[in-house]
């Protein structure tokens, strides 16, 4: 059912840009937008769906706001402690490149788990093979399966998997 | 005020500029080269908007904007380059 | 209006600090993989402190910059991904202090 929807929640994401890219609705700059973002939509609609599949059930949408809230948490915490290190003169770095389980199925969950990683300093998604993604690790709190995921992946996919199927 | 604030945030930008220009012309490899050049990038982003401030003239956002673009897909192809070059 | 300003242009100044750390991180680091961490991300969140500073001083920006805020936390993780697997995949050493390399060792396996 969703599926046929999918142009459409396209075509009304890349219009809304354009709006306000130009900062107006004047009637040119709204008709350029609607052939343009009309003819992406429909000649992309299988490979750009990198800005749809996102639920839009009341759950995904509590999901969607408290996983903003834990990743600008995140964000800033991680940040200081990179901080710390660089301006420290032994620069305490104990790096790994550990393996990590990812339950996530959907493409666009699992991308935005891989730049959430690699966003939060300290983590650096790597390389990406099946269910196992390869992740450096500045200061290392374990080098097994388990420790990985539970500390980097386990935070994020908790709110990723209500918000995608 | 704001006026010493813009140019103290402008000094760190310029300081962190140099910094990776260091980077840029040590390497030691052709990837640490593109890192620098990346960061380069967005330090040039934040000037940008620090002297669009500077100035009140709104329209330097633009160039931010399509300054970010570029360099995305400038070093998305470096790096591509990259993987198959050695 | 001057209480927005003032602290936008707090806000602006400790985005000039995250970037200022984050040249000092790329200049520091052992390796490219750390380079990566500390080059790329300290500067995501300084550029996004400084743009959103910038919005709080000047409210009439705000709708452009914030589009610039999202076009950055879309791109800049992708391109130190891309940058960091294009380093391994070439063979670009880690630094002698590195405890594990799980990539490495999986290699092997899947390829």
């Amino acid at each position: 059912m969703s599926r046929s929807l999918e142009p459409l929640k396209l075509f009304l994401t890349l219009l809304v840009i354009w709006l306000l890219l130009n900062g107006s609705v004047a009637l040119g700059t709204l008709a350029v937008g609607v052939v343009v973002a009309g003819a992406i939509a429909v000649l992309f609609r299988e490979s750009l769906s990198v800005l749809s599949g996102h639920k839009f059930t009341a759950e995904a949408l509590v999901a969607s706001l408290l996983y903003v809230g834990y990743f600008l948490k995140e964000l800033v915490k991680a940040n200081l402690q990179m901080a710390a290190i660089v301006l420290s003169p032994r620069l305490p770095v104990e790096p790994a490149i550990v393996a990590t389980r990812v339950r996530l199925t959907h493409p666009v969950a699992r991308l935005l788990l891989a730049n959430s990683i690699t966003l939060t300093p300290g983590t650096l998604s790597v390389e990406m093979k099946g269910d196992t993604l390869y992740v450096h690790w500045v200061v290392a709190k374990g080098t097994d399966v388990e420790t990985a995921t539970r500390e980097i992946v386990a935070g994020f996919e908790r709110y990723l998997e209500k918000m995608y199927d | 005020m704001t006026e010493i604030v813009l140019y103290i945030a402008g000094a760190l930008v310029a300081a962190a500029f140099v910094l990776a220009m260091i980077r840029f012309a040590a390497g030691p490899r052709a990837v640490d080269r593109v890192l620098a050049f990346d960061v380069l990038t967005i330090l040039s982003i934040a000037g940008i908007v620090i002297a669009a401030l500077v100035g009140g003239r709104s329209i330097y956002l633009d160039v931010a904007l399509v300054y970010a673009l570029l360099s995305f897909l400038g070093v998305i192809v470096a790096a591509r380059y990259l993987e198959g070059g050695e | 209006m001057a209480v927005l300003e003032f602290i936008g242009s707090l806000v602006l100044l400790a985005g000039a600090l995250f970037l200022f750390l984050g040249g000092l991180g790329l200049y520091r680091m052992p390796d490219t993989y750390n380079r990566i961490q500390a080059g790329t991300k300290a500067t995501t969140l300084g550029t996004l402190l400084l743009l959103l500073g910038a919005a709080l001083m000047v409210p009439g920006w705000a709708v452009k910059l914030l589009l610039i805020m999202l076009f950055l936390m879309y791109t800049n993780p992708l391109s130190s991904q891309v940058l960091a697997r294009a380093a391994h995949r070439a063979g670009v050493p880690l630094t002698a202090k590195t405890k594990h390399d799980a990539l490495a060792q999986d290699a092997g396996d899947l390829t």
